[in-house]
């Protein structure tokens, strides 16, 4: 494509891990590339800084992974998390994702991102998932790396303001100055909007200022945004998120894996008026943490305790923040803000109901890990909601390109990671998947942008 | 009292980091502490003592971290560590009265660095400049006993090794204090795979190789320069040491004195380890000078760089007196490199040098936790 007005071959909006493997494999097909992301240096990388492992097929042990994990495994858990979002996902594009995800490891190990040997003791086993060694920044550094060592330009600070996708090749309008940049093709790879409080508010309303984001306070969505207004596909659903239950403490951006709360099925959960609201036993394994978040989300003033004893509080990880502790529940309650009374009560009727590691007769239930609340001193976490990510994207064809409503394609125009992982996930989530999407959607993308600008 | 505030202080900030790394853990493939961590529900004082001179100072972590600065959680565990390190260091120093006394950074543990060694040659040059004749000192000496002509034997032996005896019964007393304060070892562990595990630690620096592609020397890009330099010196100090067991040898077993012909072993393991301690001492000189400040405790630069210096003088004045040895700069350099020896030895147990057993001590414990399934 002959551009005379191009800055570049291949134009990337975002800075993690999507945005790099896009940058990478469109420079080498060859492609100059400019990447363009918003965060400052320190704080580059998107929420892939967070991550620690991916998901990916494999029929036969490989250096990363143990065991096998075939196509058809990875389709039915990924059909298991979709659940009743399932018809909103794109079939076809699942399928290749899992199979292009096989040797997607093996690509980034290619530029420079080291990852847990399979065999490694001190990682917990999983025959799903390759783990980083370091982590997510580990491999953003890597990718970065690699990304300027094959010639990349790559601009910090440079947040994104406005797309421009109707005349002519694609381009964007950057920085406080508006500066224009035009491409001869262009990936979207800037992630969702959960930044974006205001856009959080459209949905949840007032409860949306109680949240926390345990990501990059970068992912603001202003390119999404402008490529819905543009008419791009819609993919996902706008009020529901992926969101996790934090300790109470957790700064408002950046919290990523640390703020989790462990404790909540051991103890007993309330609400800021004292009274238990849901089975803290329903859900005991790692999607825990999801369970919370949907249900603390929904609790007025979007506020929950965790609330254990001596005796209970060896059975699970501390948070990183200390426990509110009090030697009787009532001293608990005023600490917490909660009435005495009331606290005191929920307490004693759970305690009397309790026997078996069960409860009987109150309502709701305690169906697992039910153990009386009764060693002092007394502790204690306040509960928010942590969102990870949004669950609204853009639908994109197996070449990666953003497609109309008519279910035509934008010329040139490219979208990875988590802005279309709808397409994939719809609103579902499955550990480790995300980064894949991203890894594999990003080199997809980068090599459709790279062909498309050079024909 | 003000230095208690500190330690306090130092304490609380790394136990804070240490619990943070707890949580998160992605740096586990790193190195050994993060396993260690990992068994350890919360951190108490001993788990402090233990985990930071399990730390090697490779600073992968902190350019891993997700919580580093600018995050709010400020979170700089190369830094912290080093710190409460530095605090064992005195904490265990023998004799114990030295504790509150000895100047382990910044500028006045320089000054005590180079006050002790420069009486150290002091020690050495002033009786010489006294009692050996002019002639004899400045002139050119050579064939069998031409060093003793200078300094009798029995003054280097004697001195020498009243300041080695001295130094090793402090660095061990002080490492005996230190592995009480790691806590009571594990029980059912057996030492002797563990001591294998640990020796086989130490010799190969398994824990500054970063899970196989290195550590961050200087950025966020992974190298093995830290190591390789590492091992030039470490090795290198122990060539000098054999050539020096062989010379005891030749002159008191065989009854060939010094010095010895260029092909001889003392020279050749001497020559091969100076090279090694000047490759070793510049090479970690200037790593240190370039890397990124912010993982590094800067306070602890100084003592860091003083140890290099003198080991680095000490390898420069050997390999000086082996070239020169024929000429009339022999007795000169003689008693220059002889002085810094001296000094070497001195501050053994009060230098930077005590990171060497204290380190072997913490990955023997870590090897006796794996092994006694902590």
């Amino acid at each position: 494509m002959a551009c005379a007005s191009c800055d570049c071959d291949v134009l990337v909006v975002g800075g993690g891990s999507a945005a790099l493997c896009a940058a990478i494999a469109a420079r080498r097909a060859g492609a100059s590339v400019l990447l363009l992301e918003a965060a400052p240096k320190p704080l580059r990388g998107g929420n892939a800084r967070h991550s620690r492992n991916m998901r990916v097929m494999h029929d036969a042990p490989t250096p990363w992974v143990r065991g096998r994990y075939p196509a058809d495994d990875y389709h039915a858990d990924l059909r298991q998390v979709t659940g009743a979002a399932s018809n909103t996902i794109d079939d076809g594009l699942a399928r290749l994702f899992i199979d292009a995800s096989a040797d997607i490891v093996d690509w980034l190990a290619g530029n420079g991102v080291r990852f847990h040997s399979g065999t490694d003791e001190v990682l917990p086993y999983s025959r799903k998932t390759a783990f980083f060694l370091g982590g997510g920044k580990a491999l953003v550094n890597a990718l970065y790396a690699a990304a300027e060592g094959l010639g990349v330009a790559i601009r910090y600070d440079s947040t994104v303001r406005a797309l421009h996708l109707r005349d002519g090749p694609p381009a964007v309008a950057v920085g406080d100055a508006n500066a224009t940049i035009r491409a001869k093709a262009l990936v979207v790879a800037s992630g969702g909007f959960q930044a974006d409080f205001g856009g959080l508010r459209q949905q949840w309303g007032e409860a949306a200022g109680e949240f926390t984001v345990r990501g990059t306070p970068h992912a603001t969505g202003i390119p999404l945004k402008a490529l819905l207004e543009n008419g791009a596909e819609p993919a996902g659903a706008a009020d529901r998120y992926h969101w996790v239950a934090v300790d109470g403490r957790a700064p408002l951006f950046d919290g990523g894996i640390v703020t989790r709360l462990d404790g909540l099925p051991h103890g007993i959960v309330v609400d800021r008026d004292g009274r238990r609201f849901a089975d803290e036993g329903a859900v005991v394994g790692p999607s825990r943490y999801t369970a919370w978040g949907e249900l603390v989300a929904r609790c007025p003033g979007v506020t929950a305790f965790s609330v254990f004893d001596a005796a209970i509080a060896e059975r699970f990880r501390p948070s990183i923040f200390p426990p509110i502790q009090a030697d009787s529940i009532g001293g608990l309650a005023s600490a917490l803000g909660i009435a005495p009374q009331t606290l005191e009560s929920t307490v004693a009727a759970f305690n009397a109901a309790t026997s078996g590691g069960t409860t009987a007769g109150i309502r709701p239930p305690k169906t697992r890990l039910a153990a009386p609340v009764a060693v002092p001193p007394f502790g204690a976490y306040p509960v928010r909601v942590g969102i990870t990510s949004t669950c609204l994207g853009v639908r994109v064809d197996g070449r990666a390109r953003v497609l109309r409503q008519d279910g035509t394609a934008f010329e040139g125009v490219h979208a990875a990671g988590v802005i279309m992982a709808p397409n994939i996930l719809g609103t579902g989530y499955l550990a480790g998947s995300a980064m894949s999407i991203g890894a594999v959607f990003g080199r997809i993308a980068g090599r459709e942008a790279a062909t498309h600008a050079h024909c | 009292m003000p230095i208690a505030d500190d330690a306090h202080r130092i304490a609380a900030n790394a136990r804070r980091a240490l619990e943070i790394c707890n949580a998160c853990q992605f740096c586990d493939g790193y190195c050994a502490v993060f396993p260690a961590l990992k068994t350890r529900r919360s951190v108490s004082a001993e788990d402090l003592t233990f985990l930071s001179n399990l730390c090697h100072n490779c600073r992968s972590c902190y350019h891993a971290c997700q919580y580093a600065p600018p995050h709010v959680f400020d979170l700089n565990l190369p830094r912290s560590l080093s710190l409460v390190r530095q605090q064992s260091y005195r904490d265990h120093v023998w004799p114990p009265l030295l504790g509150g006394r000895l100047p382990y950074a910044g500028w006045p543990a320089v000054a005590v660095m180079v006050a002790v060694v420069l009486s150290a040659v002091a020690l050495v040059a002033v009786p010489a400049l006294l009692w050996v004749p002019p002639e004899t000192l400045y002139g050119r000496q050579s064939g069998p006993g031409a060093f003793y002509r200078l300094v009798p034997w029995k003054a280097i032996v004697g001195v020498a090794g009243a300041a080695m005896s001295w130094s090793l019964l402090a660095v061990g007393l002080g490492v005996a204090s230190f592995w009480r304060g790691m806590g009571p070892a594990p029980a059912g562990a057996r030492l002797w795979p563990a001591l294998r595990e640990a020796l086989s630690d130490a010799a190969t620096l398994r824990n500054l190789g970063g899970g196989g592609a290195g550590c961050n020397d200087r950025n966020e890009r992974f190298s093995q320069a830290r190591r390789h330099f590492h091992h030039a010196l470490s090795y290198g100090v122990a060539l000098c040491f054999a050539s020096t067991c062989v010379a005891t040898v030749y002159d008191h077993l065989l009854g060939w004195p010094a010095p010895y012909p260029p092909a001889s072993l003392p020279v050749l393991f001497g020559s091969l380890g100076g090279v090694g301690m000047v490759v070793g001492t510049v090479g970690l000189a200037l790593l240190k000078l370039r890397a990124d400040p912010a993982p590094v405790a800067a306070s602890l630069t100084g003592a860091d760089c003083a140890l290099l210096a003198l080991l680095f003088l000490v390898a420069a004045s050997g390999l000086g007196l082996l070239a020169l040895r024929e000429t009339a700069a022999m007795g000169p350099l003689l008693l220059v490199h002889l002085g810094l020896v001296l000094g070497w030895f001195a501050t053994l147990p009060y230098s930077k040098f005590l990171h060497a057993p204290f380190r072997f001590a913490a990955l023997l414990r870590a090897a006796m936790e794996r092994r006694g399934g902590r």
